[in-house]
């Protein structure tokens, strides 16, 4: 009879601000907010033992670039900053008016487009052993941005999208986005394919 | 003149905290949300190189990172730059096995999906990262990753 007449006393959440600074301060002890981006390769294969030679590639289609322990860069012959790697790549690939110098170019039976000539070009990349990862990164990087420049051209044209978009929905969940996008990447790749080869790294001095 | 002055009897108020919880929960699930667990301890220096083509690692679980760069405590690793895997040193013959184990860990369906992500110091020479790759090309493990940090995209000229 007398505990109905008790008033009910209110919990007290005091402590409760208490509690949660705990956990933040945990989390913010352990929290990183570097995430996993990165620049992302594929490594050729081991190499087989007497395995055939590689049928010969012409000289005008190999774009060379050497980068050397002082990161220097040797671009088909010619010293080149870093920062003029991405247009000579560029012209280099797409080869807009048929140079003899630059690659040759084949006609090549594309999934949506057609027939399309592609261009043969390979690129060649070759570091010393003294060369800074910096460098090397930014190499890595300037010719990648060589190539989705060009195939974000080419999707503009073709697809009135960038190739980055397409990229992004061929990662979607959603089948009816994802395939059509899927099958458009392929695409501008066949017309585009990246080629970087990586040669052995040689000992040329520092 | 009297109008400003305190009224002696009245005590002023306690500031309220009851929403203090509620800010201090806000900004608890904020990290709770964007945090990520440090995989492990650092024992070298890595301040990673600037990209801006890169692209977003999706399935962490699928990621095996080698960590290369100039040891932190120089006094007694000097300052070569070191391999590190998990929270130890190594050298460069441990990859191999490192792969391989790490490798055996996973279902047999995801192993071509495996990532390895290379986190090196960007004044590291390439020559230690040369001879890494060289061994992951010798077990398969051909998926790579460079990791790097997003270029904050500035006007070069």
């Amino acid at each position: 009879m007398a505990r109905s007449k008790r008033e009910l006393q209110e919990i007290n959440a005091g402590s409760m601000a208490d509690i949660a600074f705990l956990l933040l301060v945990f989390f913010l002890v352990t929290t990183t907010m570097d995430s996993s981006w990165g620049l992302s390769r594929k490594l050729p294969p081991p190499l087989i033992e007497d395995q055939e030679p590689p049928p010969p590639i012409k000289d005008r289609n190999v774009f060379v670039v050497l980068a050397n322990a002082n990161d220097q860069l040797l671009v088909e012959g010619e010293l080149m900053d870093i920062a003029n790697l991405r247009e000579a790549a560029i012209e280099f690939i797409s080869n807009p008016q048929r140079k003899e110098e630059l690659p040759e170019f084949k006609e090549v039976d594309v999934d949506i487009f057609g027939k399309m000539p592609v261009s043969k070009q390979v690129i060649s990349l070759q570091n010393d052993n003294g060369t800074s990862y910096n460098l090397y990164i930014q190499v890595q990087n300037e010719l990648e941005a060589a190539y989705n420049e060009l195939r974000n051209q080419l999707s503009l044209e073709k697809f009135g999208t960038k190739y980055s978009i397409l990229e992004e929905m061929s990662k979607s969940d959603d089948a009816s986005v994802s395939e059509p996008a899927k099958a458009k990447v392929k695409a501008v790749r066949q017309v585009y394919p990246q080629r970087i080869s990586e040669a052995e790294p040689k000992e040329t001095g520092s | 003149m009297s109008k400003f002055k305190k009224d002696g009897k009245k005590n002023t108020p306690a500031v309220s905290t009851a929403s203090l919880p509620d800010i201090v929960f806000m900004l608890l699930f904020f990290f709770m949300v964007t945090t990520v667990m440090r995989e492990v301890d650092l024992k070298i220096k890595l301040s990673q190189p600037d990209a801006t083509e890169i692209e977003k690692l999706e399935d962490r679980s699928l990621v095996d990172y080698v960590y290369i760069g100039e040891p932190t405590n120089t006094a007694l690793y000097g300052t070569l730059p070191k391999i590190q895997l998990d929270d130890a040193f190594a050298t460069v013959e441990d990859i191999q096995d490192y792969v391989i184990e790490k490798r055996a860990d996973r279902p047999e369906a995801v192993h071509g999906a495996i990532i390895v992500s290379l986190k090196v110091d960007e004044e590291t020479k390439m020559g230690i990262v040369t001879d890494v790759k060289q061994e992951l090309r010798e077990v398969q493990a051909l998926k790579i990753s460079y990791s790097t940090r997003e270029k904050v995209n500035k006007k070069k000229f």
